[in-house]
């Protein structure tokens, strides 16, 4: 018997109507863990690297991680892999909800699809019974609204759905795949399902998910629930109220937006407000969300509430989660009653909450620039709130300038040209980031933000705090209960770093430790993405209730696998390592490894090199960021560094 | 019948608190199972959250009795502007539907305030506080308790008759009697 796992996958070819359950190699498990782990290596093994994302030879993989279906708290993420449209690298995405779970109990850890539907289809997983239908009825029809019809048709209230919207069928660089109160929305991924002709897959599964020693991982499970429960009680004193409790974030719950509308960038990345969160805003802003918003709602096994139920008077409700709450209204220059308002639509439409409100303020300042004129914005309203909602319907049905947003700033800003390159400031690797404009360079957050493959800088960061405290006794108070560290030097680190002075950014920590801490903050992510554990519980957060510590037990007596700290490091090293080889057979290179060149007002060129330099090496890879020969056979990856050999990419005698 | 002081468990669920997370479904499919946590599978819950999110429907029911035939007509309650499905507020595992039966064998699951434990399970796990537990003495008529085998058995009889049902265990335990002489 397969333990915590099903041991089966799903392999589902649109383009011949194919569907097939496969057992899967135990072996690999035991390498790579599941989740993202898995789907790197089916994406290396089986898609060649010159494969475009909208070909039918790519993958689309919707992978649940190797805890998700057995009762550790939070342990319900759906992974989708596939490649980008927008970053030609690898598109990594998750989403919470309810999706993964419900595929475990079906009897399934992941669903593999190749291949091109002849007309819209989508996928019917009950249990054993596997359907491909016809979904010719659902074109164009709203990502929520197309998951209650297909629960309806098939008159199944808790299959659970997860489906796109008109921007993914028209393949928008920047489509989401939408499923209850979460998406999966960075990369891209809706557009390639779009691409294979796929509107949703459904699935009701209930079926036992196995656990090989109990009696042992209920403990566990009860050890990080009554944590989690401390934590709610005792919020961390000294960082910002998002951060200060677990949840991915809890952004629905918190009415106190200072933080967000005062520190991130409005309109296009540009605007400080440092003013801006006054008494009579907070009314406002509350008033707003607590009239909207019906209820707070979780994931799957989870205590936390990060998403919320909102009903805009006169629009179907729709489910909001995360920092979309303020991103359409940041970009707008506008306010929140706006934001909610237009995400409804967003939601129906189904794209990326972060990219989407970017591109649509990049245009409007193309637009003011005078790059984009009158004859380009045809029929487009004078009003500043309208002439969002008008750019969102273009770029969905790529009509017109549409057309070219719909690619991203990166790829529209080239299509346009006459300088609107300049205007591109804000995208790392192609894809576009939160919008944080900052003074003094912070070596951690520079190799985190030049190395990280997850495209987003909240999948790499967490475990450390993101700024110096200013005293060195609330500094102390804060390691005091600090055991989550894999090594007690973490603690120094922190309790040395100084707001000022010869201890502070950007030459404190120095170059090893910041290498230290961005490795520990990135590993703890690529095993949450193993596990399917949200990060909200786990690898985002200060002081999370899982940790080096009680993943290895968990992971052991769910699976009945023996690893300890050190097997668990090396299997997320191993992931973390071989996405970077799929990325580096793509094509990403060091060059491609840098923060936007504005994020930081004070920049250090020489340092930044000595970093990369550093971070390259400690990692195993060569100076241009490719893993060594000897690093990838340490992990028992020889057959990538044979194939890089093949390639050219790394030289034979490098060894 | 005699009159006995009984203790009467009590699970007070706060519909407005639940936050959807089906921790108690969880929880409890893996306590009932055998071994005990040895694996997890919220169909086999005795809880069931009716859940419709859209419409801000929140409602975590308890399995009760096992009903042998389905009620003559169907009640829609419209509470708070929320109308509720045929049959939400009902306990009973029924030939109406498939909620409260175990997925394969179709006999009916009722919930047993995890017997011993000293806070039912469903409740320990729910975190936000929608579930609650408490216990209070009571004078009650006497009664027969039904074990989980006898719930099961119960049903078969109502379904097939007790006559059909004995020849078929005699039936079944002359082959295994059978097997296990060879
Ligand atoms: S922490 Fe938040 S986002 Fe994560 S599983 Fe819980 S409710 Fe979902
Ligand atoms: S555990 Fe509590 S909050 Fe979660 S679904 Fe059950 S009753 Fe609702
Ligand atoms: S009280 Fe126990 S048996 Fe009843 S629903 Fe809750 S966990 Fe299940």
């Amino acid at each position: 018997m397969r333990y915590a796992e099903t041991g089966y996958n799903l392999e589902i070819d649109l383009s011949r109507g194919n569907i097939e359950r496969v057992e899967t190699d135990p072996g690999l498990t035991e390498l790579h863990l599941g989740g993202l782990g898995t789907n790197t290596k089916i994406l290396w093994d089986r898609v060649p690297p010159e494969t475009e994302a909208f070909a039918p030879e790519n993958l689309l993989i919707f992978s649940t991680g190797i805890l998700c279906g057995t009762p550790a708290p939070g342990a319900n993420r759906t992974i989708v892999s596939t490649f980008s449209p927008q970053t030609l690298l690898m598109a990594y995405s998750m989403m919470g909800g309810f999706w993964a779970p419900e595929l475990k109990h079906a009897g399934y850890d992941k669903v593999i699809i190749r291949g091109q539907a002849p007309n819209l289809v989508y996928l019917w997983i009950n249990n054993d019974q596997v359907e491909i239908r016809d979904a010719s009825h659902l074109h164009g029809k709203g990502a929520v609204e197309t998951q209650e019809l297909i629960r309806q048709e098939l008159n199944e209230p808790n299959a659970q759905v997860a489906a796109i919207g008109l921007a993914g069928e028209n393949r928008v660089y920047y489509a989401s795949i939408e499923q209850g109160r979460s998406s999966a929305s960075r990369g891209g991924i809706g557009a390639v399902m779009g691409s294979k002709g796929l509107k949703a897959i459904a699935v009701r599964g209930t079926k036992d998910v196995n656990i090989a020693r109990p009696a042992e991982f209920m403990e566990l499970c009860n050890e990080v629930l009554k944590y989690i429960k401390f934590r709610e009680e005792n919020p961390i004193p000294g960082v910002i109220p998002i951060l200060a409790v677990l949840g991915s974030p809890q952004e629905m719950k918190v009415h106190d937006e200072a933080w967000h509308t005062q520190n991130f960038m409005w309109g296009n990345a540009r605007t400080r407000k440092k003013d801006f969160w006054t008494e009579e805003i907070e009314k406002q802003w509350t008033e707003t969300m607590e009239s909207m918003r019906t209820r707070l709602i979780s994931c799957y096994n989870c205590p936390l509430k990060c998403g919320a139920t909102i009903t805009v008077p006169g629009q179907s409700t729709y489910m909001m989660k995360c920092f979309s709450k303020l991103t359409y209204t940041m970009a707008a220059m506008s306010d929140l009653d706006f934001g909610l308002k237009i995400a409804q639509r967003a939601t129906e439409y189904g794209v990326d909450g972060y990219s989407t409100p970017q591109v649509m303020a990049f245009a409007l300042e193309l637009y003011e620039a005078g790059i984009l004129t009158d004859q380009d914005l045809p029929g487009m309203p004078s009003d500043n709130e309208g002439r969002f909602y008008w750019l969102l319907d273009r770029i969905v049905r790529r009509e017109g300038i549409g057309d070219a947003l719909a690619n991203g700033t990166y790829w529209a800003a080239r299509q346009i040209g006459k300088g609107a390159e300049a205007y591109d400031h804000n995208t790392i690797k192609k894809h576009e980031q939160l919008p944080l404009k900052l003074s003094m360079l912070n070596p951690i957050y520079f190799l985190m933000y030049s190395t990280g493959e997850k495209m987003n800088i909240t999948q790499i960061e967490g475990q450390f705090p993101q700024a110096p405290f200013p005293k060195r006794e609330q500094r102390e108070e804060f390691v005091k209960e600090w055991f989550q560290v894999p090594d007690e030097k973490f603690k120094q680190y922190f309790l040395d770093w100084e707001p000022r002075g010869e201890f502070s950014n950007p030459y404190y920590p120095t170059i090893e430790a910041t290498c230290e801490i961005v490795d520990w903050q990135e590993r703890m992510h690529y095993i949450d993405d193993a596990t399917g554990v949200c990060a909200g519980l786990s690898s985002f957060h200060l002081k999370p209730p899982y940790h080096i510590h009680n993943l290895p037990a968990l992971i052991s007596a769910a699976t009945g696998m023996d690893i300890d700290q050190a097997g668990l490091t090396q299997i997320a090293k191993r992931n973390r390592t071989l996405l970077r080889a799929v990325n580096i057979r793509r094509g990403l290179k060091r060059a491609d490894e840098k923060p936007p060149a504005n994020h930081w007002k004070k920049r250090f060129p020489e340092l930044e090199t000595k970093l990369l330099d550093e971070y390259y090496k400690f990692k195993g890879w060569n100076n241009q960021g490719i893993p060594t020969k000897e690093s990838l056979q340490a992990l028992e990856m020889s057959y990538v560094s044979e194939d890089l050999e093949q390639r050219g990419i790394i030289k034979n005698e490098q060894s | 019948m005699n009159k006995v002081k009984k203790k009467v468990k009590v699970i007070k669920i706060d519909v407005d608190k639940c936050n959807g997370c089906r921790a108690c479904e969880v929880i409890c499919s893996s306590f009932h199972a055998t071994p005990k946590y040895s694996s997890s599978n919220p169909a086999r819950s005795r809880i069931r959250l009716i859940r419709d999110p859209l419409k801000d429907i929140y409602l975590p029911v308890y399995a009760g009795e096992h009903a042998a035939a389905e009620c003559m007509g169907r009640d829609k309650y419209v509470v708070n502007g929320k109308e509720y499905d045929e049959c939400a507020f009902c306990r009973a595992s029924c030939p109406s539907r498939d909620v409260f039966k175990e997925p394969d064998s179709g006999l009916p699951l009722k919930c047993d305030m995890c017997e011993d434990e000293k806070e039912p399970l469903c409740v320990q796990w729910c975190l936000a506080e929608a579930l609650t537990y408490e216990e209070r003495e009571e004078e009650a008529e006497e009664e027969v308790q039904l074990g989980d085998m006898e719930i099961g058995l119960k049903s078969l009889v109502d379904k097939y008759g007790l006559q059909q049902l004995v020849d078929t265990v005699a039936r079944l335990a002359n082959k295994e009697r059978g097997h296990t002489s060879d």
